[in-house]
């Protein structure tokens, strides 16, 4: 229930409009209750044989709602598709705006699977609540007291009766079916998830099965859930066709019933005969008014589980809070007078030319870091201390489950820590806000995101201010410059699944520019490598090197490649820091660092 | 419509259902008729002949029988749609399962492989509402009117008349419906689920934004575009509407119409109450049927576009399959077994100037490649990735058949053989395999069924996988995937190397896993694999050095060719080669080392 009063809160601010639309809908059968009760009416009255003017008024009638009710229909579609359309809208806005703080840390589960897809989708369900949900029982229950008030003018018993039965039509037996319904819907919903389960596996493990002469039986066992599932399909299809015919009986039914008690009214003369026939097709044509009430109902169990997850996802605590009032996260005039290591950026200064850049770098400082996803899990981080000083290069690298992408998200500030501290010159990073944290990095990572749009909105994102030969620059520092000229729709080229597909090298080239042009003193570069061939590595290699000149560059990786270029090396192992030292020094040490490079060399 | 002949002939398979599914519909719509006809007689009775409720119990309990004749006529047609979908839901799948296993490996390949599993879950169910829907109601909607139409018109013609003229405008709209406006309302949704999907895309790409500081100015954005999208929509919508508005106009008025017209003549003595009545009543329900359908055809366009998809993946030819049937045929003519149930002793197989292009028109994926693979010997296929080192790996798994050349077994071309006693020859490891949803024991047993427990931990500890095993709760019977437990990437490579040695084939097939793994699981996979390839014959993709060096042989793939062949020294020894090109770093200063800190314990064997 809270969860429906949630849903109602949601699509507050739209009152009017669903009002009007529910009007509409009301007045469109009430058109029809109209047009089947002054046409009784006109025969009726004609049988009596009276003058032409006495049935001035009743054609009159006809004629309007005839007409009348088509242009309600009409409007009332469009002012509903029009509200839904804004309730998507609002819908959309409201998650993202939930969303967005929660992202990436509370969002991880959902990166597996298609969860995320399964979160838009039941956006759209949201859509339909009014529209499907909200709108049928309000415009049953207008029709509902339209037809007692009508029927009461010819007979109060009459008007009951309706009414009772329009109740057990429109509440009553959906929910006896709806009832009849749950073992087998249950039945079904877990038959067909097994059934999915089977057939997914039977085309994404094709080769396997063929390779090992398992077909034919995963097919017999495939086939016999199929057929079970039809089954139990097939009992859920007799229950939920009772639905339609049902109402369809209790309109019958009601006329019935109508006639048995107005027929004692005409023959006592309390009714007039003339109007025997009006309440017959008003009670006829007043059913329409509960004919969706199923299929509403059916739809508001779909609504609310999907509202239900959505809410479940938007009530997820952001993983970080904000200081409520941010520091600006560098201070670049007291750092470099207080900076301990200055003399030392002035060595790196000599190494790279024009330095520019790493003069402005902040003083990345991380100490005692220690860090757990959950207070029941193991530590994904222990004591980890390091100072990344500007111009610096420092290598975190280690094998999968190191804790590698733990140390990137909490230097992103994507979680909060409680033990130790990440300090950009001297501040405490969580002084500050995340996106001012954020700025002080470009970042290069394994899964670079390219949204369906074009390559030039794909680059502008890291600087919207870009002119076109800032875009080409970067492109050309990035090695893809030829590669863009060819496309014949150059920069609006549309990439991801709309548009050309980009081959591993080439998006990673991409997020190369993309960070060119952001253009952030420290560099971050997290497995920049990991999915691609040997070959494209090094190559991509070789260009980031110009990427790393002028910059702090902190690399995170498990491909030991480009040690030589680091000053310093980090080995990190179930979140230690086993061993850190230079390439040379590491080798010669002959730890887990020498082995997992002698492992990747000995590999093509 | 190709694929609207396709589903209607679907429907006929289940031809008993969709005959019962109309027949009761029409007989249900038949009781209308008699359901108007006693209604007219008693209001007719009680209020112009001064009959009493007595007079006319016996009617109103015909009326109320008629009622519940009609629930339960409705009731059996609806029941019947819903079989007649459900029969050809089944029946598609079972041929869309098994022509995709014709197909094979190749065709639903990884990048495919989400899409295809969709077609076969949620596409095949996508047909239910054509089926159980749309499907009678056209043919109801062509049968009713005429129903009532036969019973009006001897009551009176001019009624009968207006229907008549009436009942073809609405097709006439509805196919007004189904070409200008309807494609521009499906143009309008394509735009929508285009907006759908710039919402999941900005979602997914939450991280990159907020890296980027772009993330909170995208709540404008979804709105801006959002806001757009419902203008321009309801622009068009305005004008779609028109024509379910004349529909719907139509209707009511020509009812309107009927109601005046005959009420007029009623009032002068030209046709009586009860007849007059009796038409009334009746005809709403002669335009119900095809207002209907206008309301089930969106229903139904829905499987239409999942009909067009799933025909598209029934009309493509499988290789495999097509070319065995055709030798088979001509070998069964002559006289010969096609089945081989024993490896010859001594064999060898070859590769003549075979060659594969995966589609027409694109560059061909193999060309003209030769080379044999005697019994006993290590052949290792190194390369960059998309060489064609797969396809070769493929072709001898015959998950597809060679465009051009031949691959021969000793002398017997292997598409003359039949696939699946071929196969058993073979223990495959592939790259990625894949575990199933099911027990850790019976993805081992995968191609025994019948092994026993015993020889499945036997496997499992020669591939180092027992003790990672036993840990788990559940042990053996611990069930893998979604639903159970998650196995990290090297131990997923363990159970399928268990899976290759419960199968103990003479023929190896192996694609060396490149995942990174920890050097001690690295170590243990590579023992194991050492152990599998002992003492049989065998095709490997190799990454490792340490196998490429103990091949009999090594064949450089580039671009679909073999470039280069030979042993490790031989292929050194040029000093421009692609070997030597790939093998990179290993060549540097640091070779000694390397062969110093990485001496894998499968030496030992």
């Amino acid at each position: 229930m809270s969860t429906f009063l949630r849903l109602l809160r949601l699509v507050s601010g739209f009152w009017l409009r669903m009002l009007l639309a529910a009007l509409l809908g009301f007045a469109t059968i009430a058109s029809s209750i109209g047009l089947m009760m002054t046409s009784a009416f006109i025969i009726a009255k004609a049988a009596l044989h009276p003058s032409i003017a006495d049935l001035q008024v009743a054609i009159v009638g006809v004629r309007f709602f005839g007409i009348s009710r088509g242009l309600f229909r009409y409007l009332e579609r469009y002012v509903s598709h029009d509200l839904n359309f804004r309730l998507l809208a609002r819908i959309r806005v409201w998650l993202y705006r939930h969303i967005e703080p929660l992202a990436p840390a509370r969002l991880q589960a959902y990166r597996s699977g298609d969860l995320l897809t399964r979160l838009v989708a039941d956006v759209d369900e949201l859509e339909n609540f009014f529209i499907r949900v909200l709108a049928p029982p309000l415009v049953a229950i207008g029709i509902i007291a339209l037809t007692w008030a009508l029927l009461s003018l010819f007979s109060p018993a009459a008007a009951l009766a309706v009414v009772l039965l329009l109740i057990l039509a429109g509440a009553a037996f959906p929910l006896l079916v709806q009832t009849l319904a749950r073992r087998p819907g249950r039945q079904h919903i877990a038959l067909r998830s097994q059934l999915n389960a089977h057939l997914v596996d039977s085309v994404q493990g094709m080769a396997d099965l063929l390779a090992y002469g398992a077909e034919a039986r995963y097919l017999a066992q495939a086939d016999a859930l199929n057929q079970e599932t039809g089954r139990v399909q097939n009992r859920l299809g007799a229950i939920t066709a009772l639905n339609d015919a049902g109402v369809t009986l209790l309109m019958n039914l009601a006329v019935v019933a109508t006639l048995a008690l107005a027929i004692p009214a005409v023959t006592s003369g309390g009714l007039n005969g003339v109007h025997l026939a009006v309440i017959a097709l008003g009670v006829m044509a007043a059913f329409e008014g509960v004919q969706p009430l199923p299929l509403a109902l059916q739809h508001l169990s779909a609504t609310l589980a999907a509202a239900r997850r959505i809410f479940q996802v938007v009530d997820a605590p952001p993983a970080v809070t904000e200081p409520p009032h941010p520091l600006p996260c560098s201070k670049q005039e007291s750092s470099r007078k207080a900076d301990p290591e200055r003399s030392r950026r002035g060595a790196k200064a000599q190494r790279e030319k024009g330095a520019k850049k790493a003069g402005e770098a902040p003083v990345l400082t991380v100490r005692e870091l220690s860090f757990r996803y959950g207070p029941n899990e193991p530590l994904a981080l222990q004591n980890i201390a390091f100072t990344l000083p500007p111009g610096g290069r420092m290598a975190i690298v280690g094998p999968s489950g190191a804790g590698k992408s733990t140390l990137v998200h909490l230097l992103m500030r994507f979680w909060d820590f409680d033990q130790g501290r990440i300090e950009l010159d001297g501040r405490d990073i969580r002084d500050c806000a995340g996106d001012d944290v954020r700025t002080r990095f470009s970042v290069v990572s394994q899964t670079t995101h390219l949204f369906n749009a074009t390559l030039r909105e794909n680059l502008l994102l890291a600087r919207p201010d870009a002119s076109e030969s800032d875009l080409w620059e970067a492109l050309a520092q990035a090695q893809l410059a030829d590669f863009v000229r060819d496309l014949p729709q150059g920069l609006d080229t549309w990439t991801g699944e709309m548009g050309v597909q980009l081959s591993g090298g080439e998006r990673q080239r991409l997020a190369i520019a993309r960070a060119l042009l952001k253009d952030a003193p420290i560099l971050l570069l997290d497995e920049p490598t990991a999915n691609l061939d040997a070959v494209t590595e090094r190559a991509l290699w070789h260009d980031l090197s110009r990427l790393m000149a002028r910059r702090s560059v902190l690399l995170i990786t498990h491909r030991l490649v480009g040690m030589e270029q680091m000053d310093a090396i980090l080995v990190l192992r179930a979140g230690r820091i086993l061993a850190r030292g230079t390439h040379a020094e590491l080798l010669s040490a002959g730890g887990l660092y020498a082995r997992l490079w002698a492992l990747q060399h000995a590999t093509i | 419509m190709k694929f609207e002949r396709n589903l209607l002939s679907a429907a006929m398979q289940a031809r008993l259902w969709l005959i019962l599914t109309i027949g009761l519909g029409f007989v249900a719509g038949a009781v209308i008729v008699g359901q108007a006809w006693f209604l007219a007689r008693i209001v007719d009775g009680v209020f112009l002949q001064g009959r009493t409720l007595a007079d006319v119990t016996s009617l109103l309990a015909a009326l109320a029988a008629l009622a519940l004749a009609r629930f339960l006529f409705a009731w059996g047609s609806e029941s019947a749609g819903k079989r007649l979908a459900v029969r050809v839901k089944i029946d598609i799948r079972e041929r869309l399962a098994r022509h995709l296993l014709a197909l094979g490996p190749t065709y639903a390949a990884e990048e495919r492989s989400g899409e295809l599993a969709n077609t076969l879950t949620t596409g095949v169910e996508a047909l239910d509402a054509w089926f159980s829907q749309y499907l009678p109601q056209a043919a109801l909607a062509l049968i009713m009117p005429l129903t009532i139409l036969v019973a009006v018109f001897p009551q009176d013609r001019l009624s009968g008349f207006v229907l008549l003229v009436t009942a073809p405008l609405i097709p006439l709209f509805m196919i007004l419906i189904g070409s200008s406006a309807e494609s521009l309302t499906r143009k309008q949704w394509t735009t929508l689920s285009r907006l759908a999907a710039h919402y999941l895309d900005v979602i997914q790409g939450l991280t990159t934004l907020k890296l980027f500081g772009r993330a909170r100015e995208q709540l404008r954005i979804i709105a801006r575009i959002s806001d757009d999208y419902r203008t321009a929509t309801m622009g068009v919508l305005r004008v779609a509407f028109l024509s379910a508005l004349a529909l719907e106009m139509l209707a009511t008025i020509s009812v309107a119409v009927i109601a005046v017209e005959i009420g007029i003549r009623v009032m002068k003595g030209g046709m009586d109450f009860l007849n007059a009545f009796f038409i009334l009543i009746l005809a709403p329900d002669f335009y119900q049927p095809l207002r209907l359908l206008g309301s089930r055809f969106h229903a139904g366009m829905e499987g239409m576009a999942a009909a067009e998809r799933i025909f598209a993946i029934l009309d493509q030819q499988p290789t495999v399959e097509r070319r065995s049937e055709d030798r088979s045929q001509r070998t069964e003519d002559r006289g010969q077994k096609p089945e081989l149930r024993f490896l010859p002793p001594d064999f060898s197989i070859r590769f003549q100037n075979v060659s594969v292009s995966y589609q027409e028109g694109q560059r061909q994926a193999l060309e003209e490649v030769n080379f044999e693979l005697r019994q006993g010997q290590h052949i290792a296929l190194v390369g960059p990735s998309g060489a064609g080192k797969s396809t070769i790996a493929h072709l001898l798994m015959r998950f597809l058949e060679p465009a051009a050349g031949r691959i021969l077994l000793d002398d017997t071309p292997l598409d003359r053989i039949d696939a699946r006693a071929w196969r058993q020859c073979i223990a495959w490891m592939p790259q990625r395999p894949y575990l199933f949803n099911m027990s850790i024991a019976d993805n081992i047993r995968l191609g025994q069924p019948d092994a026993r427990m015993d020889a499945v931990a036997r496997a499992a500890k020669q591939a180092f996988a027992h003790d990672f095993i036993q840990a788990f709760p559940d042990g053996y019977d611990t069930i893998v995937g979604e639903r159970g437990a998650r196995l990290s990437g090297g131990q997923a490579q363990r159970i399928a190397l268990a899976r290759a040695f419960l199968r103990d084939a003479p023929i190896v097939i192996l694609d060396e896993p490149t995942a990174n793994l920890d050097p001690e699981t690295e170590e243990q996979i590579q023992q194991a694999m050492q152990m599998l390839l002992a003492g049989r014959t065998a095709l490997i993709i190799a990454h490792r050095l340490h196998t490429i060096r103990r091949a009999d042989r090594i064949l450089v793939m580039q671009a679909g060719r073999i470039a280069e062949a030979g042993d490790h020294e031989a292929l050194l020894a040029a000093p421009d080669s692609l070997y030597r090109q790939l093998l990179g770093a290993y060549l540097g200063d640091d070779a000694q080392f390397i062969e110093r800190t990485y001496r894998p314990l499968a030496m030992s064997n």
